[in-house]
């Protein structure tokens, strides 16, 4: 079976600093997959990869299409949704505006509308805080209302770096929760980037670890869980 | 009283090219996030182009549309061959650009059209506004014009997707790629509409101050501190900001002792820059709220 996404030989540069060394990975479609490693392995970037946000070397292909050479845009016109690191709110904006903001690429306005009314059951938060400015929101709504604008594009693929970042762990759960049942129910491929490697194991069903810029294990979510030697020596707990 | 509701109107009058202009600097602040100092020779040549086709026997409202179009064409595509390619460069190179921009317009303007001052003709006649002696019905139409292009602005930015995604590329680039928008095109967007207000304004304060390549200078100052005053981010503000300055100087003009017509500038000036002492963001500019 091919994959999904299917990333080969990947390096990547800031300036002249390296920081990816030749990464491989693949996502199946339907699946759910965490990207695990710590500070600094390389997590940000290999999203910011996929997106050409980062000058890259090596093959990205998704649904068989090459990737380089495209603009981020063009990337996200594909049908790839990225929730960056800090959620990348567009805070002096209404919530209604974010979600707009979510399907701009899209023609079918009616089906926009009662997209953004699906978003809105949801996460019933945002929809109480509708009209007001994005950057009022809390923390955990403002992660919600990042996956909600992700999900207008209707993506077939979902990247989140770090969704559960500075959020306190009952929230992470909720989180966590919808992103299954959307992975489930609306059928979108998921990768989430974390740090927070005990939650993100339990939501996925496939794993990978990162470190230094190389893909060091990878592996079913449980059997990750479950062997104590990977957990000590690449997880730290 | 009479004299002073004269200045005051006289003031709004003069305030609406203050207004026009700096809406053209609004939208480029918006799309560059720096203002652009060949803005007033842009609508200076635009307004050439227009007496031009008047010249050639163009109806007036025929070579207003006209000169709408091509100078927006025009704005769109300096940015492409310009400063698209500076895109990545440090402000100073951006500020070459712009004096470059700015010295090559003057010239060709003096180049194909001399230095000598034109006529250009009002499509509002000059008569007293509803017959009285305070205003003219050019003026009116002025402030008219004015008001309706800050309603179109108002209604483009806010009820349509190029308006959002517009704001959007202003607001945070990489996250407006990041649902699927051509930032680089909404920056050109952001030009030709820049040089096609900026082109209404031209054609506005030409009958008034006559047609000339240097005929902007001050203008684009008064538009700048308009927007300045204003908060840079917000048309509404420039509009608002543009009547104040109109006003401002009027006043001090006749009221204040000594400052006559050769002080008015300095006075106005100094008016703004008290003004964002007490609030640097402007009257109306983005009040960010952040929640940590
Ligand atoms: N803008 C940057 N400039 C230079 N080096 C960077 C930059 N961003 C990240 N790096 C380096 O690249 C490596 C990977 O960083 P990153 O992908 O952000 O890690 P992670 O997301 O896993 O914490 C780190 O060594 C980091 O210092
Ligand atoms: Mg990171």
């Amino acid at each position: 079976m091919t994959a999904m996404l299917n990333i080969r030989d990947l390096k990547a540069y800031y300036g002249q600093v390296q920081a990816l060394h030749g990464l491989e990975f693949g996502l199946n479609e339907g699946s759910l997959t965490t990207l695990l490693g710590a500070n600094g392995a390389g997590k940000t970037t290999t999203l910011r990869a996929i997106c050409n946000m980062v000058r890259s070397t090596g093959s990205i292909e998704f649904e068989g299409k090459p990737l380089s050479g495209r603009s981020t845009e063009n990337i996200v016109r594909l049908g790839i949704a990225h929730v960056p690191q800090g959620r990348g709110t567009f805070t002096t904006m209404t919530v209604d505006e974010n979600l707009q903001l979510g399907a701009i690429t899209r023609k079918d306005r009616a089906a926009v509308t009662s997209d953004i009314e699906r978003m809105y059951a949801h996460f019933p938060v945002l929809k109480q805080r509708h009209t007001q400015q994005a950057g009022t929101l809390s923390g955990g709504e403002q992660q919600m209302l990042a996956v909600a604008r992700a999900l207008m594009l209707r993506p077939r693929l979902m990247l989140l770096d770090e969704p559960s970042f500075g959020l306190a762990p009952l929230i992470v759960r909720d989180l966590f929760r919808i992103l299954g049942k959307i992975n489930r129910e609306d059928k979108v491929t998921i990768l989430v980037v974390e740090q927070n490697a005990q939650l993100a194991l339990e939501l996925a069903d496939q794993a990978y670890v990162i470190e230094t810029g190389r893909i060091v294990m990878s592996g079913n979510a449980d059997d990750i869980a479950n062997n104590e030697d990977v957990r000590k020596s690449y997880l730290g707990y | 009283m009479e004299l002073l509701t004269n200045q005051i109107l006289a003031g709004i009058a003069t305030g609406a090219i203050y207004a026009c202009m700096a809406l053209a600097v609004v939208m480029i602040y918006q799309a560059i996030d720096h203002l652009n100092f060949a803005q007033g020779e842009m609508a200076m040549f635009s307004t050439f182009i227009a007496w031009q086709l008047m010249q050639w026997g163009v109806p007036y409202w025929w070579a207003f549309l006209a000169t709408l179009a091509l100078s927006f064409a025009g704005g769109v595509i300096i940015e492409r061959a310009l400063f698209k390619p500076l895109a990545n460069a440090p402000i100073l190179t951006h500020v070459a650009g712009f004096i470059a921009l700015f010295a090559i317009i003057n010239s060709v303007a003096g180049l194909t059209w001399d230095f000598t001052i034109k006529q250009f003709p009002t499509p509002f006649g000059s008569s007293p506004f509803l017959g009285s002696q305070l205003i003219s019905t050019h003026q009116a139409g002025m402030i008219g014009v004015t008001l309706v292009l800050l309603l179109l602005l108002y209604f483009f930015f806010q009820f349509t997707r190029v308006g959002l995604a517009m704001r959007a590329a202003a607001t945070l680039p990489e996250s407006a790629r990041l649902v699927g928008i051509n930032t680089s095109w909404m920056v050109a967007l952001g030009w030709g509409m820049a040089a096609a207000i900026g082109s209404i304004a031209g054609m506005l304060i030409a009958p008034v101050v006559f047609l000339e390549p240097n005929m902007m200078g001050g203008v684009l100052i008064y538009g700048f501190a308009a927007a300045v005053l204003g908060g840079l981010t917000s048309p509404f503000g420039a509009v608002v900001g543009g009547f104040l300055v109109g006003i401002f100087e009027n006043l001090a003009g006749t009221y204040i002792p000594g400052v006559g017509n050769e002080l008015k500038l300095p006075i106005a000036l100094a008016l703004i820059i008290t003004v964002l002492v007490v609030k640097p963001n402007g009257l109306f500019g983005r009040a960010i709220v952040k929640r940590v």
